[in-house]
This record gives C-alpha cells, sequence and structure tokens, in this order.
C-alpha cells in the first residue's frame, strides 16, 4: 500500500484513493491523420519498463478527482516526488546526486538484481 | 500435585487460578499465566506431535514464536477449529482442548509411523518434486493423500460464531515488541511528543525483561518493565496493544497488525451486555517511522537426533523455568557455543535439578557466567559438544565428544551421559522477518554470527533486532533509536528520556561460531541430524542438495522444502546456509540468505477479512425502488454492484397448484406485455454525466465517433465511445438540455470509468476546453415506460404534450408526472414507444407507484433485465461488453452511421480506424443468427465453424455474444460475431457443441423484429 | 443566445409528494435501534438537503457566494466554512470544484442567484441532492466507528474541526467531514447508502449504536 503525496489536496493519502493510469508524457500527437501506422501503433501500445526512475500518470479516483505525475523507483517502490499536469519531473533517471533518491538509487545496485523469491 | 514439573514456587503464574483443559483426549491442569505448551510441559507432556515425513515423535522445543513442533489444532466444536496454532504462543484457558496436528489417528499411536520408517531411506530430498510431479494430472490426488497422513490442519467446517474486524491507525512512530529495546524506544519517542504504538506478540509486555536475572536501577527487570509500561499507559499519545503481534511490513510505513482480543479467554469470544466483543482485530497501521525491537532467535546446535522429545533451546528452558515455574525435566546436559546459554544450567540447578554437564564449544570460556556454574559445582566439558540424542520417545542419554571445529570431526573419545533433557544454543539469529519484508537484504555480522538487517529510510532495528544483545547495550540502544525515530519526524527528544535505567554490564566472553555438530559418521551416514524440525529437513538433505548442484541458497530451501512449514524456518535456516555454506566450500556471506515473506506468524482468515463478509462482503447498490421490487417477488440480477431485478416471476395456476413461473415462462409474458401492451423497467442504474461548459458540445465531438455540432437543445443522440485504439468502450444516449448543457448517459457497468475517461482527456490533453462533468447517476432515478400503450398510460399523469408529432422519437421534455417535476426522454432501447421519465430520486417511489395505479387497466408489467435483453436483441441493440470485447469496432458493428470520418478534430478513436488490421475484411463483424431449428436456443460463447466436418483442430470463425427465445419470432435467435460475417448474410455457420450435437444457423442481420424501426416512432 | 444552461427545479411540493430519504429502505430492512443509555455512538440522517456542486475558479465563485450566502470559501484544501448555525456550509473538493449545502428547498434559488452573480465566468453548478444524503454519528465512540472504516486518519490532531475529505469508507466512498466538536458528517451517495447504513449498524455494534430519526436540522 503506498502512501501518495497529492499535489493538489497538499497531504499524503492513501493509495486505494488512487488508480495508475501507466506511463506519463505521452502527449497524443497533435495530428493523428499524418502518423504513420507505425508511429500511431508506438503512441498506443510501446511503453517504458524502466529498472528505476519511472514516471506515471496517475489520479486521486477518490478524492479531487485530479490527475497528476508520480516519480517513482520501481525497485523500491520509493515516490520521490508527485507534480501537476504540465510540470517537469525534478528527479530523472539521469546520474545526480540528491538526498532523497540517493537512498533508493543506493539499494538498486547489482546484487539486487539476483533478488530471489521470497519464502 | 498432577503436575510433575511444576514448581512449588516462582514464575509468573498465578497458581490460585488452576485452569483444567484438555488435548488430545486428555485432561490436564495448568494455572492462569501458562501457555499451553508451559501447562503441557508441567504435566510432562513429552510428545506433541508427529513429523511430517518421517512421522518421528516431537516435543516442544521453544518458548515463543519460533516453536516449529507444538503446533497444534484448536477447538471443540466444528465451528470453533483454529489449524496452526503455536502452542507457546496460545494463552490457556479453562476448557481450551487442543489436539496434534500431525498424526494419525494420533501423535501416540500413529499408523505412519511405519510409513516413515520404511519409506525414510526412499523420501529423499527433491522426493516432492521428483515422485509428485509427474504425471501432473496426479498431483491433486497426492497432495490430498499427503495432507491427510501429515496432517497440515483442518479448517472449521461450520460457520464462525465470532466478530473480526479491522481498525485503522496513524502513529508518528510505531515500535514493534515491547522488551528492553521496545519499551526504551517507545518511552524515548514518547517523551518527545510523537503519537506511538507499541505492539508485542506475547501475552505479557515485557519480553526478556520477564525472565531475566538482571537488575534495572536496583529492582528486578520485571518490576522495571511494569512501571516502565505504567508509564506509557498514562500517556495520551501512547496506544498499547499486547498480544498483538506484527505480521507483515508493507511499502511505506504500512504495517499490519494481528491483535488476539478474546483468544487468551475462550475459543469464542464472550458477550458483553448483549455486543458480541470482536474476537481478533487487524490493525493496519500508516507509521512515519518505525522500530524493529523485535529481539533475537536463539538457534538450536545441529547434531544427530536432535530432535528427540528432550532437546530443548537453551533460553526456552531458562523462560520456562523462571516465567511458568516449570523445570521440562529431571537431568539436564546443556550443549553451547556462547555464554548466555548458561543460564539455563543455573536457573535449572536452582530449580533444584541436576545438571549433568555443560558441554561447551570453546576451548577456554571465560565470562562472568562460566565462573558462576564453576563456583555452583557444574561440570564444565569444554572444546565439546552433544554430538548425539539418545532414546526414542524421549532424551535418554547425550553422547559428548571432543569437536574439531575446523577440520569438522569429532576427535577422542564419545562420553555418554545419561540425561533426560539436552538444551542447545548456537548463538542467537536477529529477528529479521519484518525488516525482510520492505526488501532490505540482510548482511551477515560476523562478530555476532548472525545476519542483521540493513535499513531502508524510516526503519529502525533496535537492541537484538540489529544484534545488540547485552542488556545495558539494548536498553540504551533502544532508548537511542527511539530518540531518532521522533527527531526525524521533527520531535525534539526531552532529556529526561535521555536515562536509561542502570544496568550492570554483563563480562560475557566471545562466542565461537557452531551450527553443524560433527559426527563420528559422514553426514550422509549419521543418524539424522535435523535442520528444520517442521519440514523434516536434515543436514544429509543439504548436502544431498549441494551434491546434486543446487548452489544457490533459494534453490537448496526450493529442494528440501527448508523453511516451507508455518514456521518459515525461524530455527532452522540460518544453519541451513551455514551448513550448505560448509558443503560448497564459501563463506556464509557468499551463501548468502533466503528472507522472508508476510505473514510472520499464521493469520486467520477471519482477521484478514474483518467484517467484510457475507452481507457486507461488497456493497449492494440499490436504486430508489429496491423495497418494491422485493414487494413484488423480483428475482435479482448483480451488474456491476448494483442489484437490477432480473424478472418478476408470478403465482401460477397449475393441475398441481400455484407455483411460480420460471424464468422462461416470465420473460416470455413481460416480452408480450411490452410488445403488445406497456411495460415498465427501473433503468435508475444508467451512468449519468452532467456537463456543462461553453465547449461541451465541441468536447462531445471529440470524445464520441459521431457528430454533436447540430444537436438542437430538446433532442437527443445516441453516441459511440471509442478508445484510441478504436475499439468501443461505451455506448449511451446524450441529451442537449441547452446550449452548453449536456446529460450524457452510460451503461451501468461503465459510470465511474466514462466520468474517468472524460476528466483524463480534458486534464491531460485539453484543458483550455470550458467544460466540467459532474456524476448525476443518483440524483435521478429512470422509469422507462415503453410499449404501444405507454402514451396512454403517461398522459393520465403528465403535463407534458405527448403528441407524435410535439414529442418526437429521440425529443426530451420537461415537465410533471404524477406532481413531481420530470424530465422525459423519448428513447427506446426496446424498439417499441418508450418514454424515459427521470425525477429527482426521492420521488421515484412517488412516480412508480402512481404510474402503478394508474397501469392496471393497460396491463402495465414490471419487467426486469433479462426481458429487457430479449427485446433489445430482436433490435439489434448491443451490450457494450457483451456484444463487445475490447476488440470490435464501430465498422465490426456494422455502425458506420455513428461515425463521422469527416468531423474537423480528430475525434478519439478515429486514427486507428484507417489501420490496416482495422480496415481488414475478415474482422469479426457482429451479425444475427436464426437457429435453422427454431426450438433452439444456442449457447452464449458457443464456438462458430464454417465447416463443420473440418478435422479436428476446426478453425473457429467467431462466437455468439448473445442469445435467446424471441416470444415474438417463437424462436430461438443469437447475435454473434463472425469472420467476414457482413458479407455472408444468407450463409450458413455451424456450433458444435461439447456433447456432440452441432447446430446449424443461418447469418442474418441483426435486427429481428422491426427491422425498418416504425414501432418506436409511433 | 437562448438560456446557454439548463437550471431545473427537481424539487416537488413534499406536502403532497411523498418524498423518500436514501435511507428509507434501511430503515425498513434493517431497522432502526433506539439509542439507549449504554450507547456510546449515534446515527442520524440529515436528510433531503440541499447539495449544489460547485465547479470555476476559486476567486469568482467565492465573489458570488460572498454575494448571495455571505459565505466565503474555504481557503485551504479538505476544509469547509460553516455558517448560520450549521445551516449552510461549503466545502472544498477539489482546486475547482466545492459543494454547497443549503437548507432543503432553497438550492433552486441559491442557484439561480449564483449563476446571476457568476455572469459570464466559467463556471458549472449542478443540483445533486437527490442522489447523496448526510449521516451523522456522534458520542464518544463515533471516532472508533470511523477508525474501523476509513483509512484516513481521524485522531483530532489530524483531523480538526472544520476539516472534510472525499475518502475510502469501507468499501465505498464518502466525504467525511468534521463540523464542529459533537458531530461528523458522512456523506455518501443514494445508492450506497444502504451499504453504510448496514456497515455503521455493525461496526458500531460492540458501542451499542442507535439510530436517532427525527433531526432537529431537518429543514
Ligand atoms: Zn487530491
Amino acid at each position: 500500500m503506498f502512501h501518495i503525496y497529492c499535489p493538489y489536496c497538499e497531504e499524503h493519502r492513501e493509495e486505494e484513493e488512487f488508480h495508475p493510469k501507466g506511463q506519463a508524457h505521452i502527449a497524443r500527437p497533435d495530428d493523428p491523420d499524418a502518423c504513420s501506422d507505425e508511429e500511431w501503433g508506438d503512441y498506443l501500445f510501446f511503453r517504458d519498463n524502466p529498472r528505476g526512475i519511472h514516471h506515471e500518470l496517475w489520479v486521486h479516483a477518490v478524492g479531487c478527482r485530479k490527475f497528476f505525475n508520480i516519480t517513482r523507483h520501481t525497485v523500491s517502490y520509493e515516490i520521490l516526488e508527485t507534480y501537476k499536469m504540465g510540470a517537469q519531473p525534478q528527479v530523472t533517471a539521469a546520474p545526480r546526486e540528491t538526498g532523497e533518491a540517493h537512498g533508493a538509487e543506493g539499494r538498486a545496485d547489482a546484487k539486487d538484481i539476483h533478488e530471489g523469491v521470497r519464502a | 500435585m498432577n503436575q510433575p514439573n511444576r514448581l512449588a514456587q516462582g514464575g509468573r503464574i498465578d497458581r490460585r487460578q488452576p485452569l483444567s483443559f484438555r488435548f488430545n483426549g486428555q485432561t490436564y491442569q495448568g494455572y492462569a499465566g501458562d501457555t499451553l505448551a508451559s501447562a503441557l510441559l508441567a504435566n510432562g507432556v513429552d510428545l506433541v506431535n508427529r513429523s511430517f515425513k518421517y512421522s518421528r515423535p516431537r516435543g516442544i522445543v521453544a518458548a515463543g514464536a519460533e516453536e516449529p513442533n507444538a503446533v497444534v489444532q484448536l477447538g471443540s466444536t466444528p465451528a470453533t477449529q483454529v489449524p496452526n496454532v503455536r502452542a507457546t504462543q496460545q494463552a490457556l484457558y479453562d476448557g481450551l482442548e487442543a489436539r496434534s496436528t500431525n498424526g494419525w489417528p494420533d501423535a501416540q499411536r500413529d499408523v505412519m509411523r511405519w510409513v516413515g520408517k520404511l519409506g525414510g531411506p526412499f523420501m529423499p530430498p527433491g522426493f516432492y518434486y521428483k515422485t509428485f510431479m509427474a504425471p501432473d494430472s496426479m498431483w491433486m490426488t497426492y497432495e490430498k493423500a499427503i495432507r491427510k497422513t501429515a496432517g497440515l490442519g483442518s479448517s472449521p467446517t461450520a460457520a464462525d460464531p465470532d466478530r473480526y474486524d479491522h481498525m485503522n491507525q496513524h502513529c508518528d512512530v510505531l515500535v514493534v515488541g515491547a522488551g528492553p529495546a521496545g519499551l526504551s524506544a517507545a518511552l524515548a519517542a514518547a517523551h518527545a511528543g510523537a503519537r506511538v504504538i507499541l505492539c508485542d506478540e506475547q501475552e505479557e509486555m515485557g519480553g526478556s525483561l520477564l525472565d531475566s536475572r538482571a537488575q534495572l536501577d536496583d529492582r528486578p527487570a520485571a518490576q522495571w518493565a511494569r512501571e516502565t509500561l505504567a508509564t506509557l499507559a498514562e500517556m495520551d499519545n501512547v496506544t498499547l496493544l499486547p498480544r498483538t503481534t506484527a505480521n507483515g511490513y508493507h511499502d511505506h510505513h504500512f504495517v499490519t497488525l494481528h491483535e488476539r482480543r478474546t483468544e487468551h479467554l475462550g475459543e469464542t469470544a464472550v458477550s458483553a451486555d448483549g455486543h458480541r466483543p470482536v474476537r481478533s482485530r487487524m490493525h493496519r497501521v500508516r507509521a512515519g517511522q518505525v522500530v524493529l525491537a523485535t529481539g533475537a532467535h536463539e538457534r538450536p546446535l545441529v547434531y544427530a537426533h536432535n530432535d528427540v522429545p528432550g532437546n530443548l533451546l537453551a533460553g526456552a528452558v531458562s523462560t520456562y523455568i523462571r516465567r511458568y515455574g516449570v523445570v521440562p525435566g529431571n537431568r539436564l546436559v546443556l550443549s553451547t557455543s556462547n555464554d548466555h546459554a548458561y543460564r539455563a544450567a543455573l536457573d535449572w540447578q536452582e530449580a533444584g535439578r541436576e545438571v549433568a554437564a555443560i558441554v561447551d564449544a570453546r576451548d577456554a570460556p571465560e565470562g562472568d557466567v562460566v565462573e558462576r556454574a564453576r563456583a555452583a559445582g557444574i561440570r564444565i566439558i569444554t572444546g565439546s559438544a552433544v554430538i548425539e540424542a539418545k532414546g526414542s520417545q524421549r532424551v535418554s542419554a547425550a553422547r559428548v565428544a571432543r569437536i574439531d571445529r575446523e577440520a569438522f570431526t569429532v576427535v577422542g573419545q564419545v562420553e555418554t551421559l545419561a540425561c533426560d533433557t539436552i538444551a542447545s544454543s548456537g548463538g542467537y539469529s536477529p529477528v529479521i522477518h519484518l525488516a525482510s519484508h520492505t526488501g532490505a537484504r540482510p548482511v551477515w555480522d560476523e562478530s555476532i554470527l548472525g545476519f542483521v538487517p540493513t535499513t531502508v529510510a524510516g526503519v529502525h532495528a533496535a537492541g537484538g533486532a540489529r544484534g545488540v544483545y547485552p542488556l545495558n547495550a539494548v536498553l540504551a540502544d533502544g532508548l537511542d533509536t527511539g530518540v531518532r525515530a521522533a527527531t526525524a519526524l521533527g520531535f525534539t527528544a526531552a532529556t529526561p528520556a535521555a536515562a536509561s535505567p542502570h544496568c550492570e554490564a554483563p563480562d560475557e566472553g566471545p562466542a565461537c561460531a557452531l551450527f553443524q555438530v560433527p559426527h563420528e559418521k559422514s553426514t550422509l551416514r549419521a543418524p539424522k541430524q535435523f535442520v528444520d524440525l517442521q519440514n523434516d529437513v536434515t543436514a544429509g538433505a543439504i548436502e544431498v542438495a549441494t551434491r546434486e548442484g543446487f548452489e544457490s541458497i533459494e534453490h537448496v530451501k526450493r529442494y528440501t522444502a527448508m523453511g516451507f512449514g508455518t514456521d518459515q524456518g525461524k530455527l532452522g535456516n540460518i544453519n541451513g546456509m551455514a551448513i550448505a555454506a560448509r558443503c560448497l566450500g564459501q563463506s556464509i556471506p557468499e551463501t548468502g540468505t533466503t528472507v522472508f515473506r508476510p505473514n510472520y506468524t499464521p493469520v486467520p482468515f477471519g482477521v484478514i477479512v474483518g467484517r467484510h463478509c457475507r452481507e457486507l462482503f461488497d456493497p449492494a447498490r440499490y436504486t430508489p425502488l429496491q423495497a418494491w421490487h422485493e414487494a413484488n417477488g423480483a428475482e435479482f440480477e448483480d451488474v456491476g454492484q448494483w442489484k437490477r431485478p432480473w424478472y418478476f416471476p408470478r403465482e401460477r395456476r397449475t393441475a398441481e397448484g400455484t407455483r411460480l413461473e420460471t424464468m422462461h415462462e416470465a420473460v416470455v409474458r413481460e416480452c408480450r406485455a411490452v410488445r403488445e401492451g406497456v411495460g415498465i423497467l427501473d433503468a435508475s442504474t444508467l451512468g449519468k454525466i452532467d456537463i456543462q461548459g461553453a465547449d461541451a458540445r465541441e468536447f462531445l465531438g471529440r470524445i464520441y465517433t459521431n457528430k454533436w455540432q447540430k444537436l438542437a437543445p430538446g433532442r437527443v443522440r445516441y453516441g459511440l465511445m471509442c478508445g484510441d485504439d478504436g475499439m468501443v468502450m461505451d455506448d449511451g444516449t446524450t441529451s442537449c438540455l441547452a446550449e452548453n448543457h449536456f446529460l450524457m448517459t452510460t451503461t451501468t457497468g461503465n459510470a465511474a470509468p466514462v466520468l474517468e475517461w472524460l476528466e483524463l482527456w480534458h486534464q491531460t490533453e485539453w484543458p483550455e476546453l470550458d467544460v466540467s462533468f459532474t456524476s448525476v447517476t443518483d440524483h435521478w432515478a429512470t422509469m422507462t415506460l415503453t410499449g404501444p400503450e405507454a402514451r396512454k398510460l403517461l398522459a393520465e399523469l403528465t403535463d407534458i404534450d405527448l403528441d407524435r408529432e410535439a414529442f418526437k422519437f429521440m425529443d426530451w421534455r420537461e415537465g410533471h408526472v404524477a406532481g413531481v417535476p420530470a424530465r422525459v426522454f423519448r428513447i427506446s432501447f426496446t424498439g417499441e414507444l418508450a418514454f424515459e421519465i427521470n425525477v429527482q430520486a426521492h420521488y421515484a417511489m412517488h412516480v412508480w407507484k402512481a404510474l402503478f395505479a394508474h397501469g392496471d387497466k393497460y396491463g402495465l408489467t414490471p419487467y426486469g433485465t433479462e426481458t429487457m435483453h430479449v427485446l433489445r436483441a430482436e433490435k439489434g441493440f448491443i451490450i457494450v461488453g457483451q456484444d463487445t470485447d475490447g476488440s470490435v469496432t464501430p465498422e465490426d458493428l456494422g455502425m458506420h452511421w455513428a461515425i463521422g470520418y469527416d468531423k474537423p478534430f480528430p475525434w478519439i478513436g478515429k486514427r486507428a480506424l484507417t489501420r490496416s488490421d482495422t480496415r481488414r475484411e475478415n474482422r469479426k463483424q457482429l451479425v444475427g443468427l436464426r437457429p435453422k431449428d427454431p426450438s433452439v436456443v444456442l449457447e452464449e460463447g458457443a464456438q462458430i465453424v464454417f465447416d463443420p466436418d473440418h478435422a479436428i483442430p476446426m478453425p473457429m470463425v467467431g462466437h455468439v455474444t448473445s442469445s435467446y427465445y424471441s416470444p415474438t419470432l417463437e424462436s430461438g435467435f443469437a447475435l454473434a460475431v463472425v469472420k467476414g460475417g457482413h458479407q455472408r448474410m444468407g450463409e450458413s455457420v455451424y456450433l458444435p457443441m461439447a456433447d456432440g450435437r452441432v447446430h446449424e444457423a443461418e447469418i442474418v442481420g441483426t435486427q429481428f423484429v422491426d427491422p425498418k424501426g416504425e414501432r418506436q416512432h409511433v | 443566445m437562448s438560456n446557454p444552461v439548463n437550471v431545473y427545479d427537481a424539487r416537488a411540493d413534499h406536502a403532497v409528494v411523498a418524498a423518500e430519504s436514501p435511507l428509507a429502505y434501511s430503515y425498513a430492512s434493517s431497522g432502526t435501534p433506539a439509542p439507549a443509555r449504554h450507547s456510546r455512538v449515534v446515527m442520524a440522517e440529515r436528510a433531503f438537503l440541499g447539495h449544489l456542486i460547485l465547479r470555476g475558479g476559486a476567486i469568482v465563485i467565492d465573489e458570488a457566494l460572498r454575494e448571495v450566502l455571505g459565505l466565503s470559501l474555504p481557503g485551504r484544501p479538505n476544509t469547509l466554512t460553516v455558517a448560520d448555525d450549521g445551516r449552510y456550509s461549503v466545502q472544498w473538493l477539489s482546486p475547482d470544484e466545492w459543494l454547497l449545502i443549503v437548507p432543503g428547498g432553497e438550492e433552486f434559488a441559491v442557484e439561480g442567484k449564483l449563476r446571476q452573480a457568476l455572469g459570464e465566468s466559467h463556471f458549472a453548478i449542478v443540483s445533486v441532492g437527490g442522489g447523496q444524503t448526510v449521516i451523522e454519528l456522534s458520542g464518544e465512540a463515533a471516532r472508533d466507528v470511523l477508525m474501523k472504516s476509513t483509512a484516513y486518519d481521524v485522531h483530532p490532531h489530524a483531523f480538526p474541526v472544520g476539516k472534510g475529505v472525499t475518502t475510502c469508507f469501507a468499501k465505498t466512498n464518502v466525504i467525511l467531514r468534521r463540523p464542529d466538536e459533537a458531530r461528523w458528517e458522512i456523506i455518501v451517495r443514494r445508492s450506497f447508502a444502504d451499504y453504510v447504513y448496514r456497515w455503521l449498524l455493525d461496526a458500531g455494534e460492540e458501542y451499542g449504536i442507535g439510530v436517532t430519526r427525527e433531526s432537529h436540522h431537518e429543514a
């Protein structure tokens, strides 16, 4: 159960109030008719699946009903930031040093790849 | 006294409160304050179970959650059965009834022991995989047989009379464990002003302080614990939860606790003032920071026949003596690798029983406690260990020898010491279970010879849980951790909290590393040396696994089933890893450890379910007319969470008397009423969304496939909604209430997703559009009055002009119905003349009853969803989600008329409709099917083929989506999707059924009744 | 241009028409245990109030609300403003959405006045009173019942008087708010009202929950 900070409600809420809506920052092409079938297919079906920093679109479904973005670490599940629609992420996959983010990134080392199935 | 092992005094039990209980049919006595385990030991019950695989006799080993053997079935009635209860954690109550989980017919006379004896050599590691996995289909049979003989407990067979629930908790600092570290941490955090929850799994809070020999601030440790608890109990910001196990540590400091509120009082909760209390409660805690003060589990040594009853953990011996006044034997041999375990021998001797010897694996032990043992005249055999226990039903002797730990060999002579109890200690393993639930990998700490948790932000292990063992250090560590947890949240630690009680630092010598004890024979030839007692995994099995090529500890674990029991290998896993490391010739850190997952100890289903069961399992959504439907005998159908009348069976007189109509009879009658007279449907469940704004019309044009620019106020239009992949996702009518104001309807099940869909596009792609959406599903009740007589009936109750020219098909009008302000929509889902009456839901019952008051003379008939389905299918009207499945385009449905390809904005779904795949000619397309035999009603979901004589596997070309009997056609009919179906009108298709019959049907159009659509316009 | 929005008075005359509150079914099917001396929590419905959803910019809506009702919009997320002895309240639901509750029967008139005051601004007002009801909880165990029902923190530190949130409640959603020290209000959709009613009776059973039928607030 995540604990998610809604940037509109300005407080943390339980995960059950939210719906995840997939990868963030996927803009609909302005002129769909100008897209090739392949480009349109990419827009519709292809998504990143990174091991690490991931930007996701969520909606505060049982709450303010606003859509917003989350930067989440897919290994530690740590939520590194949430930000409103139209804003850009402050935490990105590019190498950088930050306080909060560091702990999560530090744990995503090679050893974790061998993480076994839990008992 | 009939409790031979009970001391005359001492312990924390109340000898003035004797309790009677039954175990395996035998009656025994114990005292208030006992656990079932301590009471059994007091009564000299050695044998509590048979082992899982070899059916060997087993006794109590531990005193806490780590107990692998004394796992019992509790309960005296079919309704109150509780499996997988650790006798060490079950408080004794008067009348408690328990029996062994394993062993059939019972633990004493076990028929399986012959199988165990004979089968033992034939049950090597990997036995289950090798034997039972082939053939696959037999696994279920094997599993049943294994369960019956191995006995994994049985579930209740009658309804549980008790109540369970959940409580959502929030705190700044959650402290798990109320031993010395946890009490100190809770005190420090609470003094700093933090909201603190302190939970502890035991009957009494205090942990190791309850049986400690130490003095804190010149008081017995247990007294300090009591005073500290009293201080905490008085603080407003502290919640104490005794008998509460933290079972799972989930994301972002969400921890689930299981509180046993009445389990210590009886097998069902006892009513207080007529209100039955909650038996067990799950606390769902969202914490800011978590202190894990879960202590450490002692590791037993792995020696031959270390599973015979009478082999116990050294610390458990101390706990039984000091806390429960029970000495579990007469003559003790202690085998240890460390100083701390010496307490067991001292306690034993002080209890007036004989200590044969302390066997210490170290060559020159020299701590305080060692000197005390020497001074007490106890024989200490150094550099040695118990290599084998003798005895079958109970330990009769210990074979002791000097060992070379480096060479893993026995050196010199073996001495046999007569005894009935062997206590062992191979050191301590921090209880890292909860920490590893967070995903943190434990790391090996050579200085304490154990795995310690790595830390994650906000999780703090304290005291024994991170390998800090001396009591003075534990107290200081707890205090420090409590301060750190509180200050991490911005609280300022208050100074008075910063002092630990004074506690003498014990002088303890270093422990040595000892896990498996060598035997004169090799591991594979020596008598069994058990690692995992619950799953009967031996050191030999681990050696075999490594020889067979399993090198990863996770694979060794799965191959041997080590740690797979309900105890999750709390005692055995570290020993198993050490043995695997030895066999693989590598270090323990190189070998690594397995981790643990929730739950820490078994949790009853009732606690997980809480009060989300029976009639509260899922919300039942009712329309404002529910009471009328019930009173009029409706059968109900679940549509999402809604209860909708399915059909209204009437009484029917037959030769045999009166009976209720079958569904078929009721539906035929209801269909006829609508086609010939007038029927009424409660359509209140339809999703309704109020849409306002200057750009509302533009928005509709982008989200629907068809055109909205010219829809005038007072008019209604049907719309199709697609995803951007071009597949139909919803449909419904939308009415223009005013130039900038629309009322959209959605399918019943899709109301919330469609609203979220509209918001998604508005908020993420087109925020510049002036439009807003509000759900009004519950605000309006909707009653569909339909049939040739509908106008006449409605005219009696309304001021709206119902003239067919003034109020046309696909118009809506405002006015009153039965004196209530109403919007009436002339839309039809039956193909007949129809009026959908919308009134504010408060008045639905009034209007509905008024319609019936006037409807008698027209034969007004209530109908349900089944009749609605028949009538709409006869007209070829689709149900999204039934006739579509997310892979169907508007074109596939033959609904070209609802697609505005020339709209200026590239609406949602448009681009995908020109992809090569959506343009394919052999896509599955919606058609009608007429069975050649009119009495046949095809099965929904039945597969369709073109050639019934084709060899199997036949190419399947589609399936039936909707199928009913039509009273109007007096025939079965169906809707189906068929490859290239639109071009195959008049052709035959075939539906081979499971019973060998093959139905033939003709492909026809989807409109079976009134194909020109004249009736709805009358 | 004709009236761009259809403003509709859907309220009937309760003296003539039998109105049924969202809990009418529940009273009949689940009963109404009377509050007793040992009742530590009491439930009461405040039925038939006017509920209006206001959408638009905070500044213009605040001005209009002050002009029409003398009530100001709550300034912070998840808060509410209560006026005139609890008869009028306005609650933040989202950055551009508020719930205005007025005495039953006033909603149409209030909507009309607000629309007039808002003039040409971008806004929307929707009457939703037929689709939801207010359930009031009071008594010393009210907070315990809520803790069993919602994962939102209802401790007074986290949930002071004047707070209101939309959140999960058992397996449905509600608006939960605290208009004053003595009461909690649960605003539930009509179709879920019976579920919430039965849930509250069940969760409150160990505290001897009672139900009050007459409400002094009813308009
Ligand atoms: Zn929010």
